[in-house]
């Protein structure tokens, strides 16, 4: 029982990453129906942003959490804006083509985005420093062996608060509803006088916010960062927007959190039934198999009929 | 001349040629003039690169299906079939050598290794691709993506492959060969490259090319034409990753050496640029994009400064530049051969206001009127 509370606690830890930022995925893809395979490197680019911001001001000497909530805005906004840009320059000029063509760019994006930085700093991994002294502190025990460290509960804290906010953005906002109007229908919301071009940019600047966020605080849990990170991450995220049903926001948060979930949970058992701890990675794209197979609309989705 | 009698002459200058080339290449040469082995390497490696290029364009450039994980299916050819070479097929080497001579029997086995491991790979195309391509949309991208990542970590766990260290021989627990035979030689990668443009090229100007293409221009239009377009695309998908797995197979056997890491993400990247350079749906633009993507990379190593790291970089910023400018290729769907030198007047395809999709589009008029149609219609599909 401990295991699996334990097991269940990193899973859900790792799965609200993940949700953070299928969010993004899942934005942008109810409105452009395109698969911004960059979002996974903005998600790095957030990291990195963090870090070198903390070397750059000092902020890496005494944990607090002054420090941390200083840095993860300042990465979001940096990430917002390197969001923007991508889709300023790279997807806007081809937004008019076919969609293998905007896949195309995204992926050149996205290689693009990794081996600048691996070109420049270097593929080895780098230390984010270590905000809230959970890597010393001993963690909480809730009961027997189970425990949750500071970390993991920042990492719920915060993830939560940009969900909730998130959600309000969208339902409870004007921005929101001509977000939610662009997705519905791109034309007739450009017929009802909205400028849909700032709407999407600021859809890939809120994505791109929220895979910040994912990108600082997972560096809280894991502090090893480096170029490629964005990669696996990114695609894992990508395959929870897909199970929840993309376009769906609550449907991202669900695919987040049953991947990691699902994730963990193949490391802590796994070995019972012969699955190695390797296989880890595996199990986000045999669940994308079998979603594509099962329900392709995904679990909250619903199948959209295409029209002629 | 007759047809047939043209064929003929043709399979044999082929043939000749592959012949004297590889006696060129090999390690004694030809007449005393041989071709240092890094040459060699590289055009044995252009071979290979040429197989993979044409056959991931029949799914990605004449049927407009996005893959991206043309290297796993590579992997899954490359590691069953040095997997039958190293553990099974000794024996009946042996046996064959004795009735038939060493060449002809080695020539057999390599054969059969071959078409094992492209019938595997043709295999894990079929199931890779009934779940994906009965859906519009993306999905094959993701999935494909997701396959070549799950080929790789499950091979990195079997260990009578190696795992992580490698494919070289047999692993001690095991009998079977020591080190992996270098089958392949310039005859069959050369050989297989030939084969797989002149398939690739009679299917796209079959009624199934017809097919494939009008799936590519509009899937909707096609169904409504009465094309059964998931069995399709599911059949361009199996042939193109039975192709995979035959480069896979002569890579190995070329190579003697497997690792996991040659089939990376990466892998599959440069396989795409290979046909985005060459223009999506031209069966001689994705043989220019392989042969220059092969050679790229050795020609940066010669530069100097660090030029050969930033190798990387300047692939995805010449994606991003050729997507940009023109996103149906540097050569769009145009072929290039002998008969373009005569009529050098012709207009190219992109300056028609159908090449503005991105996607190819066959030569009709006609179809730049549906075409613009789609453009209305994809404000629809919001919907």
């Amino acid at each position: 029982m401990d295991t699996f509370v334990q097991q269940l606690i990193n899973g859900l830890n790792v799965g609200a990453i993940y949700a953070l930022i299928a969010l993004g995925y899942t934005m942008v893809y109810g409105i452009l129906r395109l698969i911004n395979f960059a979002h996974g490197d903005v998600y790095m680019v957030g990291a990195f942003a963090g870090y070198f911001i903390a070397l750059s001001l000092g902020l890496a000497a005494g944990p607090s959490l002054l420090s941390l909530t200083f840095i993860l805005v300042a990465s979001m906004i940096i990430a917002a804006i390197v969001g923007m840009l991508i889709e300023r320059f790279a997807y806007r000029p081809v937004r008019k083509y076919s969609r293998m063509t905007t896949l195309i760019m995204a992926i050149g994006v996205s290689l693009l985005i990794e081996n600048l930085f691996v070109a420049r700093i270097g593929a080895a991994p780098r230390a984010f420093p270590d905000f809230l002294g959970s890597q010393s502190q001993p963690p909480y025990h809730l009961f027997g062996n189970a425990a949750i460290s500071k970390a993991q509960i920042i990492i719920f804290l915060v993830s939560i608060a940009l969900m909730l906010l998130l959600q309000w953005i969208v339902f409870r906002t004007k921005v929101g509803t001509a977000m939610r109007a662009v997705s519905f229908n791109l034309n007739s919301a450009k017929l009802m006088g909205i400028n849909t071009d700032a709407i999407i940019s600021l859809t890939f600047a809120i994505g791109s916010a929220l895979a910040a966020a994912g990108g600082v605080l997972t560096a809280q849990y894991n502090p090893n960062i480096d170029p490629l990170m964005g990669i696996l991450t990114g695609l894992k995220a990508f395959v929870a927007a897909v199970l929840g049903g993309i376009g769906n926001i609550p449907g991202a948060v669900l695919g987040g959190l049953l991947i990691g979930a699902a994730e963990t949970f193949v490391v802590g058992y796994g070995y019972h039934i012969g699955i190695a701890s390797t296989y880890r990675d595996a199990v986000a794209f045999a669940i994308l198999i079998l979603v594509l197979l099962l329900r392709p609309s995904g679990l909250l989705g619903s199948t959209v009929q295409e029209k002629v | 001349m007759p047809t047939f009698i043209k064929r003929i002459l043709g399979l044999v200058v082929v043939v000749v040629l592959l012949v004297v080339m590889n006696a060129f290449m090999s390690r004694e040469g030809l007449f005393g003039f041989g071709l240092p082995y890094y040459y060699a390497e590289i055009i044995n490696l252009t071979g290979i690169s040429i197989i993979l290029a044409s056959s991931l364009n029949l799914i990605t450039g004449f049927t407009g299906q996005f893959s991206i994980g043309h290297a796993g299916f590579m992997a899954v050819g490359a590691y069953s079939s040095v997997f039958m070479t190293v553990y099974f097929s000794e024996g009946l080497e042996q046996w064959l050598t004795g009735l038939l001579g060493a060449t002809l029997a080695q020539s057999i086995v390599f054969l059969a290794v071959i078409i094992f491991g492209a019938l595997i790979a043709a295999l894990a195309g079929l199931v890779v691709g009934i779940p994906s391509l009965r859906l519009r949309g993306d999905y094959l991208a993701i999935v494909t993506l997701g396959f070549a990542e799950i080929i790789r970590i499950i091979i990195l766990n079997i260990d009578r492959v190696g795992g992580a260290t490698g494919f070289r021989g047999r692993v001690p627990p095991w009998d079977g060969r020591q080190i992996i035979p270098q089958y392949a030689n310039f005859i069959w990668i050369g050989g297989f490259a030939v084969i797989t443009i002149v398939v690739v090229y009679n299917i796209v100007k079959s009624d199934t090319g017809r097919a494939l293409i009008s799936i590519r221009e509009d899937e909707l239009a096609a169904e409504a034409m009465g094309i059964n377009t998931t069995r399709y695309k599911v059949m361009a998908f199996v042939i193109s990753s039975a192709f995979a797995g035959i480069a896979g197979a002569l890579f190995g056997h070329f190579r003697q050496f497997l690792h996991t890491n040659d089939f990376q993400f990466i892998r599959s990247i440069e396989i795409i640029i290979m046909i985005v350079l060459g223009g999506m749906g031209s069966i001689t633009g994705a043989v220019l994009g392989a042969i220059v993507i092969t050679i790229l990379p050795e020609l940066l190593r010669k530069l100097p400064g660090d030029l050969y790291s930033y190798r990387l970089v300047i692939y995805s910023a010449l994606l991003i530049v050729i997507m940009l400018t023109r996103p149906q290729g540097v050569m769009g769907a145009k072929e290039f051969g002998l008969s373009w030198l005569k009529r050098p007047q012709r207009r190219p395809e992109g300056d028609k206001p159908a090449g503005e999709k991105g996607v190819p589009i066959a030569q009709q008029p006609a179809t730049a009127v549906i075409d613009q149609g789609k453009e209305i219609e994809q404000g629809k599909e919001h919907a």
